[in-house]
């Protein structure tokens, strides 16, 4: 069964004009997958991954989740979903300034409530440390460069253990060497964890190294199929 | 239980974050709060003290020879299907009936004292000018059981009336218009035209100019002789050990014994209600000033929730509910709203004690004019609770426009 699946999902802006962000996309994304979702600037990429991550409702189509249809929920149900089952990361690492970098990575544990404290608090260590930030827990987000920032925000994403992590151009605002650190986290996240990770990227190197690619042009889908380097 | 020890969290680190604005926020709810507290204190403490001062000057229950309705005719009993027309009543004499027996009755039902009393109209003659005076016969020793006469003696006893026959005791405004001093003889002409001569034994000031300009004192049995209704009372007063239940006393004594019985709360009826009115617009501007103190929370709340925009969306995409967002800054709100009633209550207490310290001079007497103040947690609970539905209030409105803040807008802003 899929993890993701749109089906002919759409989705029009229809303020003083117009604008089709995303037209009639149907696709799938199955378990260990490594997704780039690639196309040129305004062509619907990172409106396509706000539908599938359930953060937009598509005008038309709908979006399923393991099987299950999205439309119809409420926005609390969605928001359920978003916790339990979908990790996000962002262009900007978007983490709270006022927390430490644990702290940030405890937030959706802390909402989920499913491990004791005691618990998410080793959890969230565990998880920075496995990123190469052991000597960064206890600092804020001010305290750390992009890069490491960055990872926090992967650690977050990871943090009620989803199957499926959406990345916005997760690189988008990282130097070369920074790029090259987390592209590798996220890669060992499919390889060795088995995580599937569906990645809007402009980087058509970063592109080539996974093993799909999804291009869209003006917010339809141009082609779907194995990335040039898989 | 846990996101709300997470919203709770985030709710302290973002007001922390903002600790200027956030104490002035608070110093607004708390000044707001201390100073309704102090000014419930002040105009309850001085209702008190009028009240005290009306059950002082007046019987608590009076029970006077007159009928709230015109008494059914013997006719009226025995024809009752009958209608009549033009009936010419008896003419009963002024008084109570059966003084004795009723005053005994009274006293032993009644929690409290009774003091029974002629009450009847003289002129006092002198140098040539008629003064008018309302003369009360008395028992002294009943009188100062229900009374503050006792008291209110500046020359002289009231039990003096028992000393001799002709004794009288006059207010002291009435004995200076006169030009009187104790032992003079004071003419007084009666309701018939007798002359009495009476000797001046006590001189009072009850603190009212009017009566002490025009009342004065017998005793019973001299006052009845004055009045020439010999064994004569047409006024029972009644002292009760709790002022507050004079209603239900005096409507039981009316059914009782069919007089007209009229508690301190009855014949006070106006003031009282005034007292409501007077609550009333003390509330709505305690409520005023707390609703103005909500704008500032209001205005902290508006901040916060704008420069946490983004932290907002990005916690609605980690899968927080638009309900915790809510939650989040009405709990801002709220704790502003604590923090300020909390030191509100503090500033409440405080000028209350320091306003009931100040004293006044008096420029009739020596004694010096304190403001009497009234502690009362009502007052606080009031205060306290209009601050926390103010700021509730306050924090709602940009709490529930946040929360509703869509992410993908922010997301896609964000620099």
């Amino acid at each position: 069964m899929a993890l993701l699946e749109a089906k002919n999902a759409t989705r029009i802006l229809d303020e003083t004009i117009k604008v089709t962000l995303v037209d009639n996309v149907s696709m799938t994304v199955g378990p260990g997958e490594f997704v780039a979702i690639t196309g040129p600037s305004g062509s619907g990429k990172s409106s396509l991954l706000y539908l599938l991550g359930l953060l937009d409702l598509p005008t038309a189509g709908d979006v399923l989740v393991k099987g299950e249809a999205t439309h119809d929920m409420t926005s609390d149900e969605r928001a359920r979903i978003r916790l339990q089952e979908l990790g996000f990361i962002f262009q900007f690492h978007f983490l709270l300034p006022e927390f430490t970098a644990r702290e940030n990575v405890m937030l959706p544990m802390r909402r989920l409530a499913k491990l004791p404290a005691r618990a998410q608090h080793e959890r969230a260590g565990d998880l920075l440390a496995s990123l190469g930030l052991e000597g960064h827990i206890d600092k804020r987000p001010d305290q750390l460069s992009g890069g490491q920032r960055q990872r926090v925000a992967v650690a977050r994403a990871l943090a009620n253990d989803p199957a499926l992590i959406l990345a916005d151009e997760p690189t988008g605002s990282l130097d070369s060497k920074a790029t090259e650190q987390v592209f590798g986290i996220l890669q060992n996240l499919v390889d060795i964890s088995g995580r599937t990770i569906l990645a809007v990227t402009h980087d058509m190197d970063l592109a080539a190294r996974m093993d799909r690619r999804i291009h869209l042009v003006d917010g339809a889908l141009e082609s779907d199929g194995a990335a040039a380097g898989a | 239980m846990g996101g709300w020890l997470l919203l709770l969290d985030l709710a302290i680190t973002h007001v922390v974050a903002r600790g200027r604005q956030t104490l002035v926020a608070i110093a607004g709810v708390s000044l707001g709060v201390g100073f309704s507290i102090a000014m419930a204190a002040l105009l309850h403490g001085s209702q008190e003290d009028f009240v005290d001062q009306l059950i002082n000057a007046i019987p608590n229950v009076q029970i006077s020879d007159e009928r709230r309705e015109a008494q059914r005719q013997p006719a009226q009993d025995v024809f009752a299907d009958a209608q009549i027309e033009n009936l010419s009543p008896r003419d009963d004499p002024r008084g109570i009936r059966n003084p004795v027996a009723m005053t005994s009755a009274i006293r032993a039902v009644v929690d409290g004292n009774v003091s029974e009393a002629l009450t009847t109209q003289g002129v006092i003659r002198y140098a040539g000018r008629d003064t008018g005076v309302s003369l009360s016969g008395v028992v002294p020793e009943h009188e100062l059981s229900v009374s503050k006469i006792g008291g209110d003696m500046t020359e002289g006893l009231l039990t003096d009336l028992n000393n001799r026959a002709d004794a009288v005791v006059l207010g002291d405004n009435l004995v200076r218009s006169i030009n009187a001093k104790l032992g003079d003889p004071i003419t007084v002409v009666s309701p018939s035209g007798d002359v009495h001569r009476y000797r001046l034994v006590g001189i009072f000031n009850s603190g009212n100019n009017t009566a002490d300009s025009s009342t004065g004192y017998l005793h019973l049995s001299t006052a009845q002789v004055f009045a020439g209704r010999p064994n004569a009372v047409n006024d029972i007063r009644i002292a009760l050990n709790d002022p507050d239940s004079a209603p239900v006393v005096a409507s039981w004594l009316e059914a009782q014994f069919g007089y007209k019985s009229v508690s301190w709360q009855e014949a006070n009826q106006a003031i009282l209600e005034s007292f409501i009115v007077r609550d009333v617009i003390m509330y709505t501007v305690v409520a005023a000033i707390l609703l103005v103190a909500g704008f500032g929370i209001y205005n902290i709340i508006s901040t916060i929730t704008h420069e946490k925009t983004r932290d907002i969306a990005i916690m609605k995409s980690l899968g927080f509910y638009e309900r915790d967002m809510r939650r989040l800054f009405v709990m801002e709100g709220l704790a502003m709203g604590i923090g300020g009633s909390a030191l509100g209550a503090v500033l409440g207490a405080l000028l209350t004690v320091a306003l009931g310290q100040i004293e006044f001079v008096n420029p009739e007497s020596d004694d010096p004019i304190t403001i009497r103040m009234t502690f009362s947690v009502i007052h606080y609970s009031i205060a306290i609770g209009i601050a926390l539905g103010s700021a509730v209030f306050a924090a709602y409105m940009p709490a529930s426009k946040a929360s509703s803040l869509n992410p993908v807008d922010i997301i896609r802003g964000a620099t």
